[in-house]
């Protein structure tokens, strides 16, 4: 039973346009084991799991359950070969009851007969120790409620391969330790559980074996009982690579920013950021590394005056001689006035900052519409502005007004990145600057970054990529679920120490290093500290 | 007929039209999709079902009963259906925007009705209409005409079987949309096509067949205005958009139940014809200015009816939650 084979993937492979999530992915999955799916973000595990679930189709590669070539075309698909894939954004109808999300889509009579659907409820809720109200709304239920009720969702199908995307992410510990006595009741009934996650006490806990992806690659498989976290987050990050990215010494650091205590809340009142104190210092690159949804959009947002902060919260800004202003409670307007500047590259690269519709003359004046005579607009600068940008920067377009969504990925970050600069910031806040964007754009962004450092900019530099935080910053602070994990110096910390601060609030469990390590001076200590107050 | 039952009696067979419109809505806005097609949709169904029974009627010296009633019926639902696949194919494949995809299929249906309407006119010589007389004369049959039954029979039975069969398909549109596991999983696709998908629906097909025939309740709708209401009389200038409309705010009024649809739109009626009969009825007089002002009410009830239902809490009584929005599902 145990050694038998449930599900056998070869070769998968899934592209989005020029971007190859996952690449010859070769695993498999055996009968009646709980198989942890370990990596970073954008290492591909969620893509894996959804061809799996019938969501994405591989573009190459074959896929066998219990030893048959399946070819998974649909959600449907995947529930008549007994898959069920539990989302990390729920899927189910709000205003629907619990019963009815369970029986939503499934065959059988024209006419609902609710009884009988609850009796079968209750049996797989005794059966595996699950509380389920059927008659329950969704909307009157807590996270963890909906969670379990997903699951009972995918057992009522028949479900035998059960996939859990980042389980434990939205739980509390009490709610996850139940969720795993769940899971193994569910390995005792023989069915074979897959985990997506990145943590890794919870991948030793639970799992048998852990499977690492990385860069959308399979790396190996590893029996649980012969791993440890260290090795489990060696293999997650990977060797370090050499990038060569030109870093030059900080000097003349002046206190730019001094953060305390800075905490948000999101819309559903969970904490997303919670008593973040840091330093930022002029003439220097700050990097920010951490799992995504960690709080670095908050993170940002609050500092540029996007965001609603808990009370309590504060931030300071030191201009150049002057006295020290507190950024919260003012407007973005304010804050940017001040010399603030922020260039966030959200998920969809035109979300925020600029507008895909319109040239780059236009987005240029997005910041100084308000300039020049009153009514018709003073385009002169701008489109001057739109030129040096478009010369300095090297950004390939047919004309100043073609919209910039025409442009490439890498062109339209650096008019954005270029008219942040633009505006001569004192302290640059940027966010996945680089993604999406192909090495050399990369460079020429980091340049620019290098460039901003060395003429005293305090430069924030939000990046998901380890190996290029390592070598473009100077400092990195390490968030994690919200709370600052650790504040480490670039120069001398490793890829897997950063891991692992990643992973885990603290880092490191063994405490033989010193803070010493990794800090030089006063102003490190300030950074532990807010390590400290994080905790 | 006394003045107040007059009233009631024209109040229903307006409302009957809003109501065949309301329903044909529901159904559609149900898979998510916002069709503002609604008045295009009823002049489609309006003028097919009643150049097909005019058609039918000039082809024979003597017309077949069962013939007379499918003919125009059939082509009233089958051009209006028409209509609401092309607004599924616009919405659900090209995924266009919705609200400018049900503007531009008003225009449409209200165009073609009225090119229509001018070879029609062309065909009978007159100026002003053109009439289906047999057509009307079967589809307006009813009890109290053969047997005289004072005023409960002037009240409740003195209406074509359509008027009937309306109120018997909102029932069964609530009952499937509340009852069966097809409306159910119709819900869940306007709730929230992306659970609805992951569960294994077919939610491009239960947005196609709502839309379809949802768009076909609509022209049936159309037609029961022309051959009930205007006794089978078709003219350009018919008021059938304006119906559309209010079909559209009837939707919100009834909060997306079929159950409520009969009573929600035979109160619209009322209110719709109160400028006419309040006067006659309580023997005031009122000035044409106040006429006109009391010409306002169902509108003004409208208003008010979005601003209650905009502010109700209750999850369900809102519309479906997806309304409106186009799903793709590799959408990331």
């Amino acid at each position: 039973m145990k050694d038998e084979i449930a599900v056998q993937l070869t070769g998968i492979t899934k592209r989005f346009g020029p971007v190859t999530a996952n690449s010859a992915v070769t695993m498999d999955v055996r009968r009646g084991e709980v198989l942890a799916l370990l990596g970073e973000n954008g290492s591909g595990k969620t893509t894996l799991m959804n061809m799996l679930s019938g969501i994405y189709f591989p573009d190459e590669g074959t896929i066998e359950i219990n030893g048959t070539p399946a070819s998974i075309r649909s959600p449907k698909d995947a529930f008549d070969l007994g898959i069920g894939m539990i989302h990390q954004h729920f899927k189910l109808v709000d205003v629907f009851t619990a019963a009815e999300n369970i029986i939503l889509g499934l065959p059988g009579k024209s006419r609902l007969n609710m009884r009988a659907v609850k009796e079968k409820i209750r049996g797989i809720c005794e059966k595996y120790g699950f509380e389920v109200d059927p008659d329950r709304k969704v909307y009157n239920m807590s996270v963890s409620e909906k969670q379990t009720l997903e699951i009972v969702k995918v057992l009522y199908r028949g479900a035998d391969i059960l996939i859990l995307d980042e389980p434990t992410a939205v739980l509390t510990p009490q709610e996850t330790e139940r969720l795993f006595g769940v899971i193994r009741n569910m390995r005792a009934d023989g069915k074979s559980v897959i985990i997506i996650t990145h943590k890794l006490h919870e991948v030793m806990e639970i799992s048998d074996r852990v499977a690492i992806l990385r860069r959308g690659k399979y790396i190996t498989t590893l029996e649980t009982k012969d791993a440890d976290e260290r090795s489990l987050a060696e293999a997650m990050v990977g060797e370090k690579l050499a990038l060569n990215i030109d870093r030059s010494e900080p000097k003349n650091t002046t206190l730019r920013l001094e953060v305390k205590h800075l905490s948000c809340y999101n819309a559903e009142g969970i904490p997303t950021l919670s008593g973040v104190s840091f330093d930022a210092y002029g003439g220097e690159i700050l990097g920010i590394a951490g799992i995504s949804g960690c709080g670095q959009k908050e993170l940002l947002e609050s500092i540029a005056g996007l965001q609603q902060t808990r009370p309590g919260s504060s931030v300071l800004y030191y201009p150049d001689g002057g006295e020290a202003e507190e950024l919260i409670g003012k407007s973005p307007r304010e804050i940017r006035g001040l010399g603030v500047a922020l260039s966030f590259v959200p998920e969809d690269r035109l979300g925020m900052g600029l507008v895909g519709s319109m040239g780059m003359t236009d987005n240029m004046m997005l910041k100084s519409y308000d300039m020049g005579a009153p009514v018709f607009l003073h385009k002169k600068d701008p489109s001057a502005l739109a030129g040096a940008v478009r010369d300095d920067l090297g950004v390939v377009t047919p004309s100043l007004s073609t919209p910039v969504r025409r442009l490439s990925g890498g062109n339209v970050q650096k008019v954005l990145v270029g008219r942040e600069i633009s505006e001569a910031p004192t302290v640059l806040l940027t966010a996945y600057a680089v993604r999406g964007l192909d090495i050399n754009t990369s460079y020429s962004i980091y340049r620019l970054l290098n460039e901003q450092k060395e003429k005293g900019v305090a430069v924030i530099y939000v990046g998901e990529d380890i190996d290029v935080l390592l070598e473009l910053c100077d400092r990195i602070l390490i968030l994690c679920g919200g709370v600052v994990s650790g504040i480490v110096d670039a120069k001398s910390t490793s890829k897997e120490e950063i891991g692992l601060y990643m992973t885990k609030v603290g880092g490191p469990s063994d405490t033989d290093k010193s803070a010493g390590d990794y800090t030089d001076g006063n102003e490190e200590n300030d950074g532990n500290k807010g390590k400290e107050d994080g905790r | 007929m006394s003045p107040l039952i007059s009233w009631l009696h024209s109040s229903i067979i307006y409302g009957t039209v809003i109501m065949l419109g309301a329903l044909g809505e529901i159904l559609t806005e149900k898979s998510g999709h916002l069709n503002l097609g609604v008045p295009g949709l009823m002049y489609l169904g309006g003028f097919a079902g009643f150049a097909s029974a005019f058609v039918y009627e000039r082809s024979t010296e003597d017309p077949n009963v069962v013939l007379l009633i499918l003919i125009p019926l059939l082509a009233s639902f089958a051009a209006a259906m028409l209509g609401g696949l092309l607004y599924s194919f616009m919405t659900v494949t090209l995924r266009a925007n919705q609200n400018v995809t049900g503007l531009a299929l008003t225009s449409l249906g209200v165009g073609i009705g009225t090119f229509g309407s001018a070879r029609l006119l062309s065909v009978t010589g007159s100026t002003s209409y053109s009439v289906a007389s047999a057509t009307s004369a079967v589809y307006t049959a009813n009890v109290n005409a053969s047997l005289d039954l004072g005023a409960f029979g002037q009240i409740f039975l003195s209406y074509g079987f359509l008027t009937y069969a309306a109120i018997l398909l909102a029932i069964l549109a609530e009952l499937f949309l509340m009852r069966t596991r097809r409306g159910l999983n119709l819900r869940a696709v306007g709730e929230d096509p992306a659970a609805a998908d992951a569960a294994g629906i077919n939610v491009t097909l239960y947005k196609y067949v709502a839309t379809a025939i949802g768009g076909g309740i609509c022209g049936i709708g159309g037609f029961y205005y022309i051959i009930e209401y205007s006794n089978g009389k078709w003219s350009s200038q018919n008021g059938l958009e304006a119906i559309g409309w209010l079909a559209v705010a009837l939707v919100i009024f009834s909060t997306w139940k079929p159950k409520n649809t009969p009573a929600a739109s035979y109160l619209f009626a009322l209110l719709f014809w109160m400028a006419t009969n309040l006067p006659t009825l309580t023997g005031i007089r009122i000035a044409t200015s106040v006429t006109e002002l009391l010409k306002m009410t169902p509108y003004v009830v409208t208003i008010l009816v979005l601003i209650i239902a905009s502010t109700r809490k209750k999850k369900e009584n809102q519309g479906p939650a997806s309304l409106g929005k186009t799903y793709f599902r590799e959408e990331r």
